[in-house]
């Protein structure tokens, strides 16, 4: 009964803020005759229009499935790369400067390059969402494995877990929370990522969508695929905190005993 | 060596120099051995290298010089039938895991089979006293609390030898106490060899059956000091004995000649199992 309404009062603070923006962007935008900034309810009923019918199918789906893929791709590769330069000095120490340089460059620099260089097609922009959003999962994978409790370490080693069963058992999980939050910024990089490979040459998708009602100056539509977007990342970040809230629920009650929240 | 069985542990002119910008020499030449089943304290002031001694022997750390045997092989990583304990419980319990699945970690990679694995786990977490908290995870138990499961974790293990690195130098006295007698009573009930390592002298005599003095560094053993005192050890009665409070000042003694810089009058002791 108690753990209802914490759920409840959560879910209440944590809708109020949106609740209160869109209503008060619908009265403010009601009587708007401005070109650019059309009423709210316009937009919805744009929304309405657009998206749930047969681009849900076109676009939005094909968006999402390049971003999962990219996403998971980058997240497999650069745990895998990270735990390999986390645990080999000599890998670390020659692939450094590399990788610094790699996470100086903004990723959406990167995407012209790789569209001369892959082409245009949704390989391309797999690609592309992947080789942007994989350095800061890559890079706090190398921190976490780096910072295994050194006691910890021995104890495996006393007890004979070597190998694979090392890597199971004591480098992934000991690094997890610091992989957890690379992944949460790569999510993030991602998201830009499928939109901007899509604006730059497309042929379909969501950032494909948004810049085509835009240059036909569909403003309502335009707006709609915005909202659209936002949506999504929502939904994504819910999904994350999820998979976090399972895999890091140890670290989370640690952090909170030790914060003395009891 | 004169014995006829082979010992459980032994160390032969073990020697470690710490190579760098300026090399440290932890341990000369130390040699002892312990016989299997017995219960062997190790005392030293601080820095006289004990913890270095005790990675040697578990094989953590590769010698400079000598070797160690365990059951008359030389250990060159860390062996199966050796468990230990460290004195960083919290730092030696996997945070992710819980209770039961930390005790029983060991013995998956060791391949004990599910039934077998259970009951130890049951047995090594009643005999600590956490029954109770198999699904707990370990930083939701105090620190007394946390170190009786690495010993769980560390007797389910079913190891021949059991190292233990200054166990109770980081919990409170009353828990100390407590856990002493936990130490005593597994070792009585279950016969494996216990090498234990502390700085605190009380508690080298009232456990063991052998105390070893260790000079401060570069290590060696200052003396080996047979404890005979009952068997049956209470924390009232047996500190209270006029022989344990002549054991204390004899290690003490020897302890204060080590601080001083002193060295044993012999140069290499060699103990006769």
């Amino acid at each position: 009964m108690n753990r209802v309404l914490t759920l409840g009062r959560s879910l209440v603070l944590w809708l109020a803020l949106p609740i209160v923006l869109l209503v008060v962007w619908w009265f403010d935008s009601a009587g708007s005759s401005s070109f650019y900034y059309p009423p709210l309810r316009t937009i919805v009923s744009a929304l309405h229009r657009e998206w749930l019918g047969h681009r849900i199918v076109d676009d939005v789906i094909p968006s999402l499935v390049r971003l999962l893929v990219g996403y998971l791709v980058a997240v497999a590769v650069g745990v895998a790369l990270g735990v390999l330069v986390g645990l080999r000095r000599r890998v670390r120490l020659a692939a450094e400067p590399v990788l610094e340089f790699f996470r100086a460059v903004p990723p959406p620099v990167v995407v012209p390059v790789l569209l001369l260089v892959v082409g245009i097609g949704s390989t391309t922009k797999v690609v592309i969402i992947a080789s942007g959003c994989i350095w800061p999962i890559l890079l706090n994978t190398v921190q976490g494995v780096r910072g295994v409790d050194p006691v910890l370490t021995e104890t495996a080693r006393c007890y004979g877990l070597d190998g694979w069963a090392r890597l199971r058992t004591l480098v992934l999980p000991a690094a997890s929370p610091q992989i957890m939050a690379g992944a949460r910024q790569g999510l993030s990089i991602a998201i830009i990522l499928m939109v901007i490979s899509e604006m730059m040459a497309s042929t379909g998708g969501i950032g494909f969508t948004v810049v085509k009602f835009q240059r036909n100056f569909a403003m309502p539509e335009m707006w709609s695929g915005i909202l659209v977007l936002g949506l999504i990342g929502i939904v994504l970040a819910m999904v994350y905190r999820l998979v976090e809230r399972r895999l890091l629920a140890w670290y989370v009650g640690m952090r909170r005993l030790e914060r003395g929240e009891g | 060596m004169t014995s006829q069985t082979t010992a459980a542990v032994e160390v032969r002119h073990l020697k470690k120099v710490y190579e760098g910008k300026r090399s440290f020499e932890a341990i000369r030449d130390l040699s002892f051995a312990v016989d299997p089943g017995e219960l062997v304290c190790i005392v030293g002031p601080s820095g006289a290298g004990k913890t270095t001694l005790l990675k040697c022997i578990a094989g953590l750390l590769r010698p400079s010089g000598g070797e160690v045997l365990l059951d008359g092989g030389a250990v060159s990583g860390p062996p199966e039938q050796m468990a230990v304990v460290f004195q960083e419980y919290g730092r030696s319990l996997f945070p992710w895991l819980t209770v039961r699945a930390n005790v029983e970690l060991p013995l998956k990679q060791k391949g004990v089979p599910a039934k077998r694995r259970a009951e130890l786990t049951d047995r090594a977490l009643e005999a600590v006293g956490l029954a109770d908290f198999g699904s707990s995870h370990p930083w939701q138990l105090s620190g007394g609390m946390q170190q009786r499961v690495a010993i769980a974790r560390a007797v389910a293990y079913e190891p021949e030898v059991l190292l233990m690195d200054e166990p109770f130098a980081a919990v409170d006295a009353q828990t100390r106490a407590d856990l002493e007698d936990l130490v005593r009573k597994l070792w009585a009930d279950l016969g494996m060899t216990i090498l234990f390592i502390t700085h605190d002298i009380d508690e080298s005599i009232y456990l063991g059956q052998r105390v070893l003095a260790l000079s401060s560094a570069p290590t060696v053993v200052m003396e080996d000091v047979t404890i005979d005192l009952p068997a049956e050890r209470d924390q009232l009665t047996t500190r209270a004995l006029p022989a344990f409070a002549d054991y204390r000042t004899r290690i003490y003694g020897q302890i204060q000649l080590a601080k001083a810089g002193g060295r044993p009058a012999p140069v290499v002791q060699t103990v006769a199992g």
